[in-house]
């Protein structure tokens, strides 16, 4: 199988910056640039990851260990101060779901935007309209406004959009915490409804037992390193001990 | 299999405005949005759109009109005739410049949220703040052309063009300092600032409100082209010359050169400021999810 993601040698630093005026910028220049105007830390170092179309691949970790900041380079959201990311097909990133979802919207208009945000066209939106509305149990609220929405419809809906919208790497970030049991299950067979049929699937997420259950391949991640990258249950032991 | 024919290919690289052309999809979908929740709750709704600029244009009018002065009559023979109609031709075209520009430049902040998380062109969310003020721009036009058929307007074909040119001018120059805002309001939230004080400057640095003979009476021939260079002075011409000199018996006279000379250099830094805009916007993108 061709590789779906190649990631090579990518590093990533940031700026914490102390200050966001331009009035404090001037008062540094002119004091000769003394002091700490910025800090920087290394969120990635020198990252390599290869993975082939229709791998299951969870990013393991603890907090601040840049996973999340990986998968966004993943999905374009950040690029790489040096290396490179390059994917291929469509790319959908759950980095959060409903992250598009606009609260004054009914549900349709989300769908809508939503869609189109995640790449699809209105051709697409429209064959799949009925599916998405059907796989989130939402009925007869589509035409409400989701700020009416429980927590669960607006998760439901958000999710269905993203699995509609069939790309070729599927990026989640930590979203299959939420939900009720019932859903949950729905979400996690489809995700592995999807890994069947090829699609690529880069999960990051603390649940370590989920992840056990859907990826094939864990990538433990340590300071912007990667640690250790091999069967999921090696790393999920190595990320416990 | 579908995945073995496409390329790969570096993610988060845009081709900019090439981009949004491609997305128009989103792009509408974006702009019908805006126009939805902006107005929601509301009780006159879109009607909003018409009553500010019809107070704003009756306050105008008493104040410059009347109490200044500047409304010809029998007592003031210097005036401008069909004041109204000079006024108003000009304050459509301002009011559409400053809401898209002042929207363009907070909108990649405004939508931080998501621009952090997906990927997606973001020139898409000035280019649609620009386009609500379209919208919005459009039934005030309504209202001019109401008002112009009534005191005798019969626009020719050579009045619409230079309208549309004005309009395309403004438009222009509005997207891309929209742009250059936009990006820079990422880093230093003065960006707004800055913006909400050149809307002001705008306001009174075009013959919108007076008549662009006292300008020439007062500046030399230097400071008059530097004030005629500003593609929003030219833009209001237009729209003088389109909808506000037929109206009149042809003595006012028009700025010169203002088709052979103007309307190009309008035109010209419009688009040098667009390209400017954009190679700003381009440069700066890459850490906008980090700095949001």
């Amino acid at each position: 199988m061709a590789n779906a993601i190649e990631v090579s040698g990518i590093s990533k630093q940031f700026v914490l910056r102390h200050t966001r005026s331009i009035k404090e910028t001037v008062v540094w220049l002119a004091k000769g640039r003394r002091g700490d105007l910025s800090k920087k830390f290394h969120a990635l170092k020198d990252v390599s990851l290869d993975v082939k179309a229709g791998e299951t691949v969870a990013l393991l970790g603890f907090n601040g260990s840049g996973k999340s900041t990986l998968l966004k380079h993943i999905s374009g959201v950040m690029l790489p101060d040096s290396g490179t990311v390059r994917t291929r097909g469509r790319v959908a990133g759950l980095i959060e779901v409903g992250a598009g979802f606009h609260h004054d919207l009914s549900g349709r208009d989300n769908v809508y935007l939503n869609g189109a945000i995640l790449g699809m066209t209105e051709q697409e939106v429209n064959d799949r309209f009925d599916a998405i509305v059907e796989f989130a149990e939402i009925g007869e609220f589509i035409d409400t406004e989701v700020r009416f929405y429980s927590s669960g419809m607006y998760l439901r809906l958000a999710f269905s959009v993203a699995v509609h919208t069939d790309p070729e790497v599927f990026l989640i970030d930590e979203i299959l915490a939420v939900g009720d049991e019932p859903f949950q299950r729905k979400c996690i067979d489809k995700i592995q409804e999807l890994a069947e049929r090829g699609k690529t699937l880069v999960v990051v997420s603390h649940d370590l037992d989920l992840v056990s259950r859907i990826c094939a391949r864990g990538v433990l991640l340590q300071h912007g390193n990667v640690l250790f990258d091999g069967p999921i249950s090696e790393a999920v032991s190595r990320l416990r001990s | 299999m579908s995945s073995n024919t496409q390329e790969l290919v570096q993610p988060g690289l845009g081709r900019g405005l090439a981009d949004v052309a491609r997305s128009r999809f989103l792009l509408k979908l974006l702009v019908r949005k805006e126009l939805k929740v902006r107005y929601r709750g509301s009780v006159l709704g879109l009607l909003w759109s018409y009553v500010k600029p019809g107070v704003q244009f009756i306050v105008f009018y008493i104040a410059l009109g009347v109490f200044l002065g500047l409304e010809k009559s029998p007592r003031n023979p210097d005036g401008l005739s069909n004041y109204a109609v000079y006024l108003f031709s000009g304050i459509v075209l301002i009011n559409f410049f400053t809401e898209a520009l002042g929207n363009a430049a907070r909108s990649i902040v405004h939508n931080g949220n998501l621009i952090k998380k997906i990927y997606l062109p973001r020139e898409l969310f000035p280019i649609a703040s620009v386009w609500v003020s379209a919208v919005h721009f459009f039934p005030q036009i309504v209202v001019l052309v109401i008002a112009c058929v009534f005191t005798g307007w019969q626009p020719g074909p050579f009045e619409l063009l230079a309208a549309i040119a004005g309009f395309t001018i403004v438009a222009l120059l509005a997207t891309g300092l929209g742009l250059l805002f936009g990006a820079a309001n990422v880093y230093y939230r003065d960006s707004e600032n800055i913006v909400d004080m050149l809307l002001m400057i705008a306001t009174w640095a075009s013959p919108v409100l007076y008549a662009w003979t006292m300008v020439q009476r007062q500046l030399g021939d230097v400071a008059f082209a530097v004030y005629q260079a500003n593609p929003i002075t030219v833009g209001v011409e237009l729209f003088h010359y389109a909808f506000w000199f037929p109206t009149t018996n042809g003595s006012s006279p028009m700025p010169p050169d203002l088709f052979s000379l103007w309307l190009p250099v309008g035109l010209v830094i419009s688009v040098l400021v667009l390209v400017l805009g954009q190679i700003t916007f381009r440069r700066l993108e890459g850490r906008f999810a980090q700095e949001l």
